[in-house]
């Protein structure tokens, strides 16, 4: 179990110093379902951010839908700003193998087309099978591919790790 | 075999989507969820999603019907399906090709989804008994027995605005005999749990036995319409007075027909419904059709997400592998 | 050739008769039972052990499809299945193609019947030209030809005129007229109009269909005197008139298919077009009130109502099928479970199968009296088969028995003391 919080804090700190290096000063944040909200909500706290909070729920855009199906609890996703030209920081909970970023960044473009787009993530566990990368990360493990890790919330948000059963 | 075990795997599944009849709640919340998550893709720059990338589906049309084909279609090209349209005349399987050789024929051009309006009642079922087991079945309406997303799309309209469905008081008014909307509708909002639907017609267009439908009968709407919270109106087709079924026009639109006088009877705030096309001054007046209370467009804009949602379920559920009994 | 068969339970329904006993059959004819008659030698002994032996089966209505519609089934193949069911004589009805309305047809089928040879094809006239309703058929021609009645071939006649017509016409040749009550205009539809149409969407016959037409009927009988054979009853309303009139006194009499006692309109879910029959299947209680009628003798014959279709005829959506069941493979072992379901009594059955039908025809037949014609079926009341395609005899598989296990199953089939059918032991 790691302390969720305090690795939102590490990444609140990485991203404000990228926001300034880049001259970003109103970074529109995206949230993937459901972690990367959770994640996303407190990072726009922390930093005083006014755009209200993206949330992109990508069940209809994953790649293994021939596989799964739809998954039943899908919800909106909802850009509640103009994604054209604006800076979008795309926020999730863990990175893997990249797909699930892949497939936020497709529906994202077909919201608009943003000036630039950032990843945070509060974790990034390796195992990458797309040219993916983060530029926020809080914590960098190392997982054999037996094992889970995920993000429990909303109050408190915790991070489990697990092997799958 | 009935049309819910044809259409629901071991799993509970839906593999075909043929009638709402025999649909669990569950079931019907999934759709109606989902496609909650599928209503803004319409206001989107890209109005489109990649779920169904690379399959086809198949509208499979006996019966013309341009507007219900056309919400399909645009469904399925939201999903980045490919969709083929085939106008079929009833004629040509009637008296050449039989709906069989219909069907192989289709399905040897490699389809993922066939969407079926046919005259008869059950051919949606016959098509699913028939295809191969990686073809999904959408039923848009066969003949007089279901047209369970039109029944999908009214009942998420119904949800939008009244959602506290043990309270509600839906009337259903006009040809509920030959309306395959009624019966799915009927049965949508019983399995989700509607307080008291109630159908609103003379005699001469209620089936027999339609209270075993679930539908409290009345004859008159001043009795019918008292303090519902929704009123669907459903199309009259012409045909009925060639058939001894009503009067005139005239008549019906005096007894039966949505005017403001009768709009006040039921709740301040209730909604009005209508499947399309209308009918004025048939079955609903004018400035109740464009009026403040009317949903008709939104059931329009609506039924695009709910066949999107019913089309990402059910071909999702194909793609899925279906465990084995061990 | 002289038969003699052995051992067998003979139930003789006309003459009250249920033993365990020898048959003798000489020159096509019945010989005697009991002890031989002097000086008889058999050429042929059936051992008839723990078998039934009964008189050969009398169908009151079964199409063999020929002539016109030889893609479903041909009088030869019928044939083959109605001996393989214990049915001796079979009863056609005029809606042929070409219509038996004239003596040329009746004559074809008679030759196509005597050249299949294995059943006694007996054919109804036409009562009207072409079964039209319009004009009246050549009745007294017909009845020469060898008619054994005439009929509306399964179309009720709607004018009222033209039927009383066409009573009064049959009347003066004394022939019974074969009748199906069902109205061609509210009779328009393709199920019981009950609940099961309703949740299905189908279009409903209502019982009045039939009810409206036979109380117009029994009123134009009333005062003609003319005898009218109703067929194929399907409600609990149509066997009351029924009843009534006959507790009146009228000559009528009436019949029901097989299907009707053991299905109804539930058996129509997932839409299942092997149901899809006319008259409708009905509900519960029409079904229950059709079981007690011929248990009552309200009713008194027993039919197969048989009507052999293609596979494509019943693939297709359930509007779009044509109605009607095979029906010639299952008459007895359905009639023979109605009997063990306590409907009514082993004898009284065996009598709505043949002696019924017999007195319905005006036949010397039905029966084992000495000198009627040998026509004999014999069966394994307890043999156990499953309804399947490959033990149907008739070319139309299109039964919703398939799937049944039933129990009798016909051994021996006799007609005119010839041996038409024996059933063949699997290996």
């Amino acid at each position: 179990m790691r302390d969720a919080e305090f690795l939102i804090e590490v990444m609140a700190g990485q991203l404000q110093d990228l926001l300034v290096r880049r001259g970003i000063a109103e970074p529109a944040l995206v949230g993937v379902h459901t972690g990367g909200v959770w994640v996303a909500e407190r990072l726009r706290q922390r930093l005083g951010i006014a755009t209200p909070l993206g949330r992109l729920d990508i069940s209809f855009y994953r790649d293994d839908f021939s596989r799964i199906g739809v998954n039943p609890q899908v919800r909106p996703s909802e850009l509640p700003f103009d994604v054209d030209d604006r800076h979008v920081v795309l926020i999730d909970d863990v990175l893997y193998t990249g797909r699930t970023v892949r497939a936020a960044l497709n529906e994202l473009f077909d919201y608009g087309r943003p000036a630039s787009v950032l990843l945070a993530v509060l974790a990034d566990r390796g195992g990458r099978e797309l040219p993916v990368e983060a530029n926020v990360v809080g914590t960098r493990l190392k997982l054999p591919p037996g094992q889970q890790i995920q993000l429990v919330g909303p109050e408190p948000l915790q991070l489990l790790i697990q092997t799958a059963p | 075999m009935s049309a819910t075990d044809l259409q629901v795997d071991r799993q509970g599944r839906l593999l075909h989507f043929l009638t709402v009849e025999g649909l669990t709640r569950r079931h019907l919340t999934e759709i109606l969820d989902t496609a909650e998550s599928l209503r803004g893709v319409a206001e989107r720059r890209v109005k489109k999603l990649p779920t169904l990338h690379g399959k086809t589906v198949v509208n499979l049309f006996f019966e013309a019907s341009t507007r219900t084909r056309t919400t399909f279609e645009l469904a399925a090209k939201r999903l980045s399906a490919d969709v083929l349209n085939l106008n079929i005349a009833t004629s040509a399987t009637t008296k050449g090709e039989s709906l069989l050789d219909t069907l192989r024929n289709i399905e040897a051009m490699q389809c993922d989804m066939f969407v079926v309006r046919h005259a008869q009642s059950g051919a949606a079922d016959f098509m699913a008994r028939h295809v191969k087991p990686h073809i999904a079945v959408l039923n848009a309406g066969d003949g007089c027995h279901a047209h369970p997303t039109q029944g999908m799309l009214d009942a998420f309209t119904i949800r939008r605005h009244k959602p506290d469905f043990p309270s509600l008081q839906v009337a259903i008014v006009g040809d509920i005999l030959h309306s395959r909307v009624a019966r799915s509708l009927i049965h949508a909002l019983n399995i989700l749990g509607a307080g008291e639907v109630r159908v609103i017609a003379p005699r001469t267009l209620l089936p027999a036995w339609v209270e075993s439908l679930g539908a409290r009968v009345f004859h008159s709407p001043k009795v019918g319409l008292r303090e519902v919270d929704v009123i669907v109106m459903l199309r009259l087709q012409r045909e009925r007075m060639e058939r001894a079924l009503l009067p005139t026009e005239q008549e019906f639109f005096q007894q039966y027909g949505l005017t403001e006088e009768r709009l006040a009877l039921a709740k301040p705030d209730a909604i009005v419904m209508h499947p399309g096309p209308i009918n004025r001054g048939v079955e609903i007046d004018s400035r109740v059709a464009d009026g403040p209370r009317s949903v008709i467009l939104e059931q329009v804009t609506n039924g695009i997400a709910v066949r999107m949602a019913i089309m990402s379920i059910v071909l999702g559920n194909h793609a899925r592998p279906i465990e084995e009994d061990a | 050739m002289r038969i003699a068969i052995e051992g067998g339970r003979v139930i003789d329904p006309a003459h009250q008769a249920d033993t365990v006993t020898d048959l003798f059959i000489a020159d096509g004819r019945i010989a005697g039972s009991g002890q031989p008659p002097a000086g008889f030698a058999p050429d042929r002994r059936i051992d008839a052990r723990g078998r039934i032996v009964c008189p050969g089966l009398i169908d009151l209505c079964a199409r063999p499809r020929e002539p016109g519609q030889e893609h479903k089934a041909t009088i030869a193949s019928e044939a083959r299945a109605a001996a393989a069911g214990g049915i001796t004589t079979l009863v056609c009805p005029p809606d042929t193609d070409p219509v038996i309305d004239e003596p040329a047809v009746v004559e074809l089928i008679r030759r196509r019947a005597r050249a299949a040879g294995q059943v006694r094809m007996l054919t109804l006239g036409a009562l009207t030209h072409r079964l039209r309703g319009e004009r009246l058929a050549e009745m007294a021609a017909l009845k020469e030809a060898g008619c054994v009645g005439v009929g509306d071939g399964g179309r009720a006649i709607a004018s009222s005129r033209v039927l009383r017509r066409a009573l009064e016409y049959a009347a003066t040749f004394d022939l019974t007229v074969f009748l199906t009550p069902l109205d061609p205009e509210l009779g328009h539809g393709l199920a019981h109009e009950g609940q099961v149409a309703t949740r299905f969407g189908l279009p409903g016959i209502p019982v009045a269909a039939e009810t409206g037409i036979i109380a117009r009927d029994l009123e134009l009988i009333r005062d003609l005197g003319v005898r009218v054979h109703f067929g194929r009853l399907s409600s609990a309303r149509a066997v009351e008139l029924v009843a009534r009139a006959q507790e009146e006194g009228l000559p009528i009499t009436a019949d029901t298919a097989v299907h009707h006692l053991h299905l109804s309109e539930i058996d129509l879910s997932g839409f299942d077009s092997r149901c899809h029959a006319i008259p409708p299947l009905r509900g519960l209680r029409d079904r229950d009130a059709l079981r007690a009628g011929l248990a009552s003798g309200v009713l008194g014959a027993l039919c197969s109502d048989h009507q052999p279709h293609e596979p494509d005829a019943k693939q297709a959506p359930f509007g779009d099928t044509e109605p009607g069941i095979s029906g010639l493979d299952t008459l007895l072992a359905l009639g023979l479970r109605l009997a063990r379901d306590g409907v009514l009594p082993l004898p009284a059955l065996l009598e709505r199968l043949t002696w019924g039908p017999a007195r319905i025809l005006g036949l010397d037949g039905g029966h084992l009296g000495v000198g009627a014609p040998a026509d004999v079926c014999v069966f394994d009341p307890g043999a156990e088969w499953r309804v399947e395609p490959d033990t149907l005899h008739s070319r139309g598989h299109n039964s919703p028995f398939l799937g049944w296990d039933l129990q009798g199953q016909v051994t021996h089939t006799l007609l005119e003391g010839q041996v038409v059918y024996t059933r063949k032991e699997r290996v």
